[in-house]
């Protein structure tokens, strides 16, 4: 098994979630964080005072996944979340060691 | 807008143009004796209206304006110290503060320039059927609703100053301060500019509604406050934005809409010249909004809401000694003028000067106050669509707007020192940096304003 985790621009959630569905994907986790890459953040100007902020708002989108479907999934959210401007996001994929339900108790990719 | 405008008043009527003042005066002296002139119920139920319209502007309007400027840790302290020091004017208004300032004159005539009796304290004297005068020969008021509407002049004054200190300030030493900076500012100043024996109101200063008096007073009593009581920590370097631009614009609103209590109330008739102020309170402060926005613009920001709003307050500042003052097109310009440099003081000023002015009361009311006072001996010419006299002498009237400004700075910066200096002496003046730290709002009231 394995574990994509994206971060992507939040109003791009839809089309990723959207996707994903059609791919047979079951379910999802999605949190608000904050961070910075080659996107540098906004600055904001209250009477003058300017305030920077470096961290930018995004969508960090988690996905548990057969390993033999992960590729998919990668490439899936990398065209869904796409739109060609630099803060896109990443994505990055770990392996998973175990997996269970908790409402029967099943376990791996049942639990799924 | 007591005895001040009433020149105006006169002027505006052309067959009235030549009224003695000292008739009028005397009339004003002796209020409640022998009311033999006419209260009309219309002037009565505007002047209680106007005087409502005021408290609304103080809470909640000044309340929230300044608390969505404060970070959230301090909403509650911010719009606690406001509502509390408003309260606190208005108990001790009618214990002394009104006889001070409108009382029967003190025997002294050099002490009557600048300070009432204490014939009047504890309201003595007054019953429902004393009267006060007004602007027009044979029309008064009650006196209970002129004591009144002044007292809430006094209230919102106060808490105005608390704009610059707020955020790090004790609950306790807000309320020392008020005590002592109503009575030895607030009180023999209302006197000097409103009262017909106050020094700047013989010499002919024109102030409407309280330019001198409540803003340039307010602007200059937080400046010196927040150099004394010093910067907040972590200043300038920790970002510190507005916790909710939106209960900012509630707030900006609602002050907005109580201010026409405030300055076409100063007609104390419900008549053309508070229809004059009326306009000129629409008029002034949707160009001030406007031209706050045109500058942001103009130096390559984005135009702002907390710009829109802050030129409302600006444009507010500036037509409230020219309310019944000044045209409806001179008061449009006054109004973008005293924005505009609104924006260089809290902008540029204030960074490159470096005082820790919280909330900008000195870069919005104190230098678009004075802008006010100044402009209004310009707009007051009948040239540019004033209300004054053929024979206006313009020179003249600014140098005495110029001379009762710089009067004004010079008595509320030495009291206010004063008053802060006895504040500090009965409470430490300032919050524990812990306390600063976590906020006022817990480490003042154990609250919190969201949970």
């Amino acid at each position: 098994m394995k574990l994509v985790v994206a971060i992507i621009k939040p109003f791009k959630l839809d089309e990723v979630r959207e996707a994903l569905t059609a791919l047979g994907v079951a379910g999802m986790t999605v949190t608000e964080v904050k961070g910075f890459g080659r996107q540098k953040g906004q600055t904001e100007i209250y009477r003058g005072a300017e305030y920077s902020s470096n961290m930018v708002p995004k969508l960090k989108v988690e996905v548990a996944c057969a390993a033999d479907l992960a590729p998919r999934v990668v490439e899936t959210v990398q065209q869904a979340a796409n739109t060609g401007a630099i803060g896109d996001g990443k994505i990055f994929v770990l392996d998973l060691g175990q997996a269970v339900r908790i409402r029967t108790g099943e376990t791996d990719t049942n639990a799924l | 807008m007591f005895k001040l405008s009433r020149t105006v008043g006169a002027a505006a009527l052309a067959a009235l143009a030549a009224l003695p003042a000292f008739a009028q005066e005397a009339a004003l002296q002796a209020p409640a004796t022998a009311p033999t002139a006419t209260v009309d119920k219309g002037d009565t139920a505007w002047m209680m209206t106007a005087t409502i319209l005021v408290l609304l502007m103080i809470l909640p309007g000044l309340a929230l304006f300044y608390g969505g400027l404060t970070r959230a840790k301090n909403m509650l302290s911010t719009m606690t110290q406001i509502g509390a020091a408003a309260a606190l004017a208005m108990l001790i208004w009618v214990m002394y503060g009104y006889s001070l300032a409108f009382g029967p004159d003190v025997s002294s005539a050099a002490l009557s320039n600048v300070v009432a009796s204490l014939d009047k304290a504890f309201l003595a004297g007054i019953t429902a059927a004393s009267q006060s005068a007004t602007f027009t020969a044979g029309v008064e008021i009650p006196e209970y609703v002129f004591v009144s509407f002044q007292m809430t002049f006094a209230a919102i004054t106060v808490a105005l100053v608390l704009g610059s200190v707020v955020e790090r300030m004790k609950f306790s030493a807000t309320m020392a301060f008020a005590a002592v900076w109503l009575t030895i500012v607030y009180f023999p100043i209302a006197h000097m500019v409103w009262a017909s024996s106050g020094l700047f109101f013989k010499a002919g200063a024109l102030d409407f509604a309280g330019g001198t008096v409540v803003h340039i007073n307010a602007g200059v009593s937080a400046l010196v406050a927040s150099l004394m009581l010093g910067k907040r920590m972590g200043y300038p370097h920790t970002p510190m934005p507005p916790h909710s631009l939106t209960l900012t614009g509630v707030g900006t609103g609602l002050l907005w809409v109580g201010w026409f209590g405030f300055n076409a109330g100063s007609a104390l008739e419900a008549n053309g010249s508070a229809g004059l102020a009326m306009i000129n309170t629409f008029v002034a402060t949707a160009a001030g909004g406007l031209a706050w926005m045109l500058v942001e613009r103009a130096r390559g920001h984005k135009g702002s809401a907390l710009g829109f709003c802050s030129g409302i307050i600006a444009g507010l500042v500036a037509v409230t000694p020219a309310a019944g003052n000044s045209g409806p097109f001179g008061a449009i310009v006054l109004g973008g003028v005293a924005s505009a440099v609104c924006f260089f003081a809290v902008s540029v000023l204030k960074p490159r000067l470096g005082y820790d002015d919280s909330l900008d009361a000195f870069g919005i009311h104190g230098v678009g106050g004075m802008v006010g006072a100044i402009g209004t001996g310009i707009v007051y010419a009948p040239a540019l669509g004033g209300p004054g006299a053929a024979d206006y002498d313009m020179g003249a009237k600014l140098l005495v707007q110029v001379a009762a400004v710089a009067a004004t700075i010079v008595w509320a910066a030495i009291g206010t020192a004063v008053a802060i200096a006895v504040a500090k002496a009965l409470t430490g003046l300032r919050v524990a940096p812990e306390v600063e730290q976590e906020g006022l709002d817990l480490g003042e009231h154990g609250e919190r304003a969201y949970n």
